[in-house]
């Protein structure tokens, strides 16, 4: 881990403009968030392929979904309580029904989008998006995955929707860490519990289980950086080995990667799990850590989640 | 084609809408037999071109989806399946569903069902089309009830934005939705002016006239702002009980209505 921070936002903004240089087929769409999407430098680099469509965000998701149609493979940038907050039918019938060729990559996901508060904090986006048939779902932990994430969103053909956060953040991966979608990658090898997560909020599992070596606890990490389709094989198997599971998100328990492990163990390999997330809340305005830390998400909430587990 | 042939073409339409809907047992009837005439000319007339191998092909978008037995008909009469198979909307393992589906059947461009979304894919093909200087014009078919729809707005905004004069809105004025009158429910006019305000190009015309329906195809091909032919038209058109009634948005023919309709559009 090295010490230069940066958001999961400036990833992708740096992946579009690389990807626009290689692949002319690259359109970028955006409702009035150039700069805080980070589209601005594609925007300035290949202005005749960014589309403004001002503050209209169902109309940008049908449209990109017409040009995908008709060759292109459009990125629909926005915040995500506005996209899929806003455009979730038009993902649904014009992206996902047609299979359309559309990437979503939406910025200030959870509750690290901080001062804004709770109307600007994506805390339900997961569960909006994981019951649509079709459909991608990634969530990078740092600006090197996001980069990576974009790059091979473009190469997949179909649907994918990429969940983007606001903060700087620590870079957890590294340049030739793998990224395949639905293949998870273990961060840390363990044997007495599985933590499993996705996003920035890694870098709390990861001081959680520097913590819990102090107590002789031996925790693997889980970054599950593709949300859907879900890597079973490599949870089954740490399953199987830890007998212990606990998820993490910055999202609501209900619906999110916590959802769909327990979906996925209940059913296949039942073990004890602990689900790390919002709890049917909305959030607050405050910084980042204040709000992990007031939400039960934060380093401690997953230290007492691991102490109560293996209790 | 010459608009007599044209004509019966489109009372083709009419008889293969009675019997898919009568068959289906549910369906949109008023709206489907209302737009025979439209999808007649745009199928037939020889002025758009809808070969679906040619890359350089028009669009042909429904955004008021649930009119799709009337594209049905028009597709099958093009060749581009079989007339038999008409008989199987909205029926288990049938590639003609009850709202259209990309990659079910060809000739459907995009997916449909709640109104405007399509409405917004047709502008993303223009954008592109326009973008690569194609010849291709994108054809969107609109009803008058889904002006309601707010996206309806933003797209209106848009094709305005980039002067998407390759865009082709042609509305089904015929004054219904699924409740009762446009005007009662939530009033749309006066829409050629809201058009015309949101600097597109409006043509209003007889949506049952074939000589009007060409002509104002043909106008609106040079047109150098997107246009939206307004096609004021009778839902039911063609079938005397159902014609003008709007209790006939939603609701399909019994095999006895059935009957009396063919028997008055053989006899047309
Ligand atoms: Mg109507």
């Amino acid at each position: 881990m090295n010490n230069i921070k940066k958001s999961t936002r400036d990833g992708y903004g740096q992946a579009l403009v690389k990807i626009g240089k290689e692949n002319k087929d690259i359109l970028v769409l955006c409702a009035d968030l150039t700069n805080s999407t980070r589209t601005e430098e594609f925007k300035k680099k290949f202005p005749k392929r960014f589309i403004q469509t001002g503050i209209a965000e169902q109309n940008m998701m049908g449209l990109a979904a017409g040009m995908a149609l008709t060759g292109k493979i459009p990125f629909v940038s926005s915040f995500a309580v506005f996209s899929p907050g806003i455009n979730w039918s038009q993902l649904r019938v014009s992206v996902c029904q047609n299979n359309a060729n559309v990437k979503i990559a939406s910025t200030h996901a959870g509750l690290t989008v901080g001062p804004d508060g709770m109307s600007h904090q994506a805390l339900e986006d997961i569960a909006m998006t994981r019951p649509l048939p079709n459909l991608i779902i990634l969530s990078p932990c740092d600006a090197i995955e996001a980069e990576k994430a974009t790059i091979t969103a473009v190469n997949h053909k179909g649907p994918v929707y990429i969940r983007l956060t606001r903060p700087k953040t620590n870079i957890i991966t590294k340049q030739e860490t793998e990224f395949t979608i639905g293949k998870a990658n273990i961060l840390k090898q363990g044997k007495d519990i599985t933590i499993i997560g996705h996003g920035p909020i890694l870098n709390n599992c990861i001081q959680a289980a520097e913590n819990l070596k102090k107590q002789n606890i031996d925790a693997e990490i889980i970054n599950s950086h593709t949300i859907k389709p879900l890597d079973k094989e490599t949870i089954i198997n740490s399953a199987k080995k830890t007998s212990r599971v606990i998820t993490v998100e910055d999202h609501q328990k209900i619906g999110g990667l916590g959802s769909a492990v327990a979906e996925l163990l209940s059913q296949d390999y039942p073990v004890k799990i602990k689900i790390i997330g919002v709890d049917d809340k909305f959030g607050e305005s405050g910084q980042p850590e204040e709000l992990m830390k007031k939400y039960n998400i934060g380093t401690e909430s997953i230290i007492q989640a691991v102490n109560e587990i293996l209790k | 084609m010459k608009t007599k042939e044209i004509e019966k073409k489109a009372n083709l339409i009419r008889q293969d809408i009675i019997n898919m809907l009568a068959e289906a047992g549910s369906g949109h009837s008023a709206g489907s037999l209302g737009m025979a005439d439209i999808f007649a000319t745009i199928y037939f007339s020889g002025i758009v071109n809808h070969k679906l191998k040619d890359p350089d092909r028009d669009r042909i978008i429904l955004s008021n989806a649930h009119i799709c037995p009337a594209m049905y008909s028009a597709l099958a009469r093009s060749g581009y399946f079989p007339i038999q198979e008409l008989l199987t909307l909205r029926k288990i393992d049938s590639r003609l569903q009850g709202h259209p589906h990309k990659g079910s059947l060809p000739g459907i461009e995009s997916s449909g069902g709640p109104v405007a979304h399509n409405s917004s894919v047709a502008a993303g093909m223009a954008y592109v089309l326009k973008l690569e200087n194609k010849p291709s014009k994108v054809y969107c078919l609109v009803g008058d009830g889904e002006q309601q729809e707010g996206q309806t707005w933003e797209i209106a905004m848009f094709a305005a934005k980039y002067k998407l004069n390759n865009l082709i809105f042609i509305m089904d004025r015929n004054t219904i939705q699924i409740e009762g009158e446009t005007e009662e429910i939530m009033p749309i006019e006066p829409i050629r002016d809201k058009y015309r305000a949101f600097n597109w190009n409006v043509i209003e015309i007889d949506g049952h006239n074939i000589k009007d329906i060409i002509k104002a195809i043909k106008k609106a091909k040079k047109s150098k702002k997107p246009i939206m032919i307004i096609a004021k038209t009778i839902p039911g058109k063609g079938v005397s009980f159902i014609q003008g009634k709007h209790a006939w948005h939603g609701r399909a023919p019994t095999k006895e209505q059935a009957k009396k309709a063919l028997k008055e559009l053989r006899n047309e």
